[in-house]
């Protein structure tokens, strides 16, 4: 019973950092139409400041650089690359095509920085653990669940109270429309850009926390496993976003958790699993859990 | 008129028998680095070409191309190889082709009904199950460490070192030069097959599915059936890839097939110009021989530090990854018909300057989408 709530929680924790990046995905799709794969480099991006920095700023100084920084990042990628692109649906398949040709380079010199090193972000919960009746939990598994449900909480209040998450809605219902009524997409998309990239660089944090060993080149391919989290919940929805991290989140740790048992899918089936489970669900919903049958007009 | 178009069809023919030649030449003058160079380039440009008629003709993303290069590779080696059935390395050939139509036709309920981008990211699960599945199916893959590739023979005569010997010319016919033979063969045979299907009634139905569902549906295109076909012909092209690939490295390894060669292939119909078979093919060769052209000349390029030096150097395969994800990022903004676009265009400039009066007489390239909707009417 214990291995099975210490599997819950681990996979809630789990579940809660790959929403900081789905809900990226989502908040990037509704704005520009643009599945961003060059998300995990910035997520890398955001770590990597962060550990270069913390010697010098303190964690929390090489943090809120690193947010800001990457946030500008994506916003500047949008705004000067992507948006030359034009706004249509067709244009946005193309600026798909080049969110890879972002990721490549960045990864490239990313990775090349990095090498085979191991960094640490100097994040103040090290190793510390912290007794919960019988569980034994890692400081920064509950650090990853609380601010990921508080940033997530105030994400979803600038959708519904701010005029921007209004105009992001406006956008995304019908975009000829949102123009028309004085929402300028330009600013739209790029914030919506910035907000992604500001999420990443926080989830940088937990991916790279205890238990895990530190931020390395790789760390970025963590954040591909929340395509499938943002794709079961549906592209194009935010709460489908959060239950889909969920899943995939819980779904991860216990297939790990229950290795021993399930040895007939294969050592290391835990990474894949999110796959599996994404293939199951566009069987049956081609357009996610949430997402919305799209209706053709002729 | 007619005997200006019949000229101009045996111009074409000499200019197409020059090529043949030219493309014939290389094993008896260059080394076996530069003709390992050609042979991935024709083994990418065969996968290429598939992935470009299902992503530049019926506009379906895929990222799972690495998937079925890997079922051909594997299926040949399996096939062909112990353990396994031992069957004749030149039917071993055709199963793994068909294997991976097959494994293109188990995907086709996915396929079919998932599009655009949703489809990409399916095809990302193949890719990392795939992957799982080479790692851990030790008894038929081998697990990490790959199987070892038996060579192919036809008929008596093996496309490797030795069996028999053989010279022509004085120049000794090892397995780099009877390879790129046989690589030609296939990428010839892809090339026609490719442009002809293209051309096809269904290669216009796909076309005009890719410009608009809706109206390819009402003009009779049976959508789903379409997109699954497509998807299997593609995966058939990739297993064919897969073999090549395996014959050219004589050994398959399941690291070789990951996300970042399904990339590769997406840069490479990307940098070529979307749904040409041209641009596919140059688009392949850029990709492929750029960072083995760079790994050989790094001492003698000028911000690149050779291989294995001191660390945070830029080393040429990183210089080449930058070069060629500018190059999409470049392509995509500024030039989106790729390379192929940019050849049609300056081909174009000159004809105009040639006959600056009369204007052109060569009619524009048709719209496959204007002219397949008429012809789209019985259901």
């Amino acid at each position: 019973m214990t291995t099975f709530l210490d599997n819950i929680l681990g996979g809630l924790a789990l579940g809660a950092v790959y929403a900081l990046v789905a809900l990226g995905f989502v908040v990037i799709f509704k704005a520009s139409g643009v599945l961003n794969f060059a998300h995990g480099s910035l997520l890398l991006f955001g770590g990597y400041l962060t550990a270069v920095f913390h010697d010098d700023l303190g964690f929390a100084g090489a943090l809120a650089l690193a947010v800001l920084a990457t946030a500008a990042l994506a916003g500047a990628l949008d705004r000067f690359l992507l948006q030359r692109g034009g706004q249509d649906a067709h244009s946005a398949h193309v600026q798909t095509i080049v969110t890879i040709g972002i990721d490549i380079v960045l990864l490239t010199d990313l990775a090349r920085r990095i090498g085979g090193d191991l960094l640490s972000l100097g994040d103040p919960w090290g190793d510390s653990v912290t007794e919960l009746g019988p569980l034994t939990v890692a400081d920064s598994r509950l650090a990853a669940i609380v601010v990921s449900a508080v940033v997530i909480g105030g994400v979803f209040a600038l959708f519904r109270f701010t005029s921007w998450g209004l105009s992001l809605r406006a956008a995304a219902e019908d975009l000829e429309a949102a123009a028309l009524m004085g929402v300028r997409l330009g600013r739209v998309r790029a914030g919506a850009w910035c907000l992604a990239g500001a999420l990443a660089a926080l989830a940088a944090v937990f991916l790279s926390a205890f238990p895990a060993p530190g931020l390395e080149r790789t760390t970025g391919q963590i954040a591909l496993n929340a395509f499938p989290a943002a794709i079961l919940g549906g592209l194009a929805s935010p709460a489908g976003a959060l239950a889909g991290s969920l899943i995939i989140g819980l779904t991860e740790a216990l297939v790990v958790g229950y290795q021993s048992e399930l040895h007939i899918l294969g050592e290391g089936f835990g990474d894949v699993a999110p796959y599996a489970v994404m293939l199951l669900v566009l069987l049956v919903r081609p357009t996610g859990l949430f997402g919305a049958k799209g209706t053709a007009r002729v | 008129m007619s005997d200006r178009l019949l000229g101009a069809l045996t111009r074409r023919r000499a200019w197409l028998l020059l090529l043949a030649v030219v493309l014939c030449l290389p094993p008896f003058y260059l080394d076996a680095f530069w003709l390992r160079i050609g042979l991935f380039s024709m083994a990418a440009a065969i996968g290429a070409v598939g992935l470009a008629l299902l992503s530049g003709t019926a506009g379906q993303l895929s990222l799972g191309h690495a998937f079925f290069l890997a079922v051909g590779a594997y299926g040949y080696a399996w096939f062909a190889g112990e353990p396994g059935p031992g069957l004749p390395p030149a039917l071993a050939a055709v199963l793994a082709v068909l294997l991976a139509g097959t494994a293109g036709g188990l995907f086709s309920p996915v396929a079919a009904r998932v599009k655009g981008i949703y489809l990409g990211i399916a095809t990302l699960a193949l890719v990392f199950l795939g992957h799982h599945v080479l790692l851990t199916a030790d008894s038929v893959t081998g697990g990490f460490n790959g199987r070892s590739v038996p060579p192919l023979t036809l008929g008596g005569f093996t496309f490797a070192e030795t069996d028999p010997e053989l010279t022509v010319l004085g120049v000794p016919f090892g397995a780099e030069e009877r390879l790129w033979f046989l690589g030609l063969a296939l990428f010839a045979f892809t090339w026609f097959t490719a442009r002809g299907l293209l051309r096809s009634r269904p290669g216009r139905a796909l076309a005009a599915l890719r410009d608009s569902e809706t109206a390819a549906a009402v003009m009779g295109v049976d959508v789903a059936r379409h997109r699954s076909a497509a998807f299997v012909v593609s995966s058939m092209y990739a297993g064919l890839a897969g073999v090549l690939l395996a014959l050219a490295f004589r050994r398959v390894v399941p690291d070789y097939f990951s996300l970042v060669l399904s990339v590769d292939y997406l840069a490479m119909i990307v940098i070529g110009g979307l749904g040409s078979v041209a641009g596919a093919t140059a688009g392949a060769v850029f990709v492929t021989a750029l960072p083995l052209l760079m790994t050989r000349y790094a001492d003698q390029l000028p911000l690149v530090a050779a291989p294995g030096s001191s660390e945070g150097a830029v080393g040429p395969t990183e210089a080449a990854r930058y070069l060629y994800g500018a190059a999409i990022v470049l392509v995509l903004l500024y030039a989106p018909d790729g390379l192929h676009g940019l050849a049609r265009r300056a081909r174009d400039r000159v004809r105009r300057s040639r006959t600056p009066a009369t204007g052109t007489d060569v009619p524009p390239p048709p719209q496959p989408s204007a002219d397949a909707r008429p012809k789209e009417h019985t259901p």
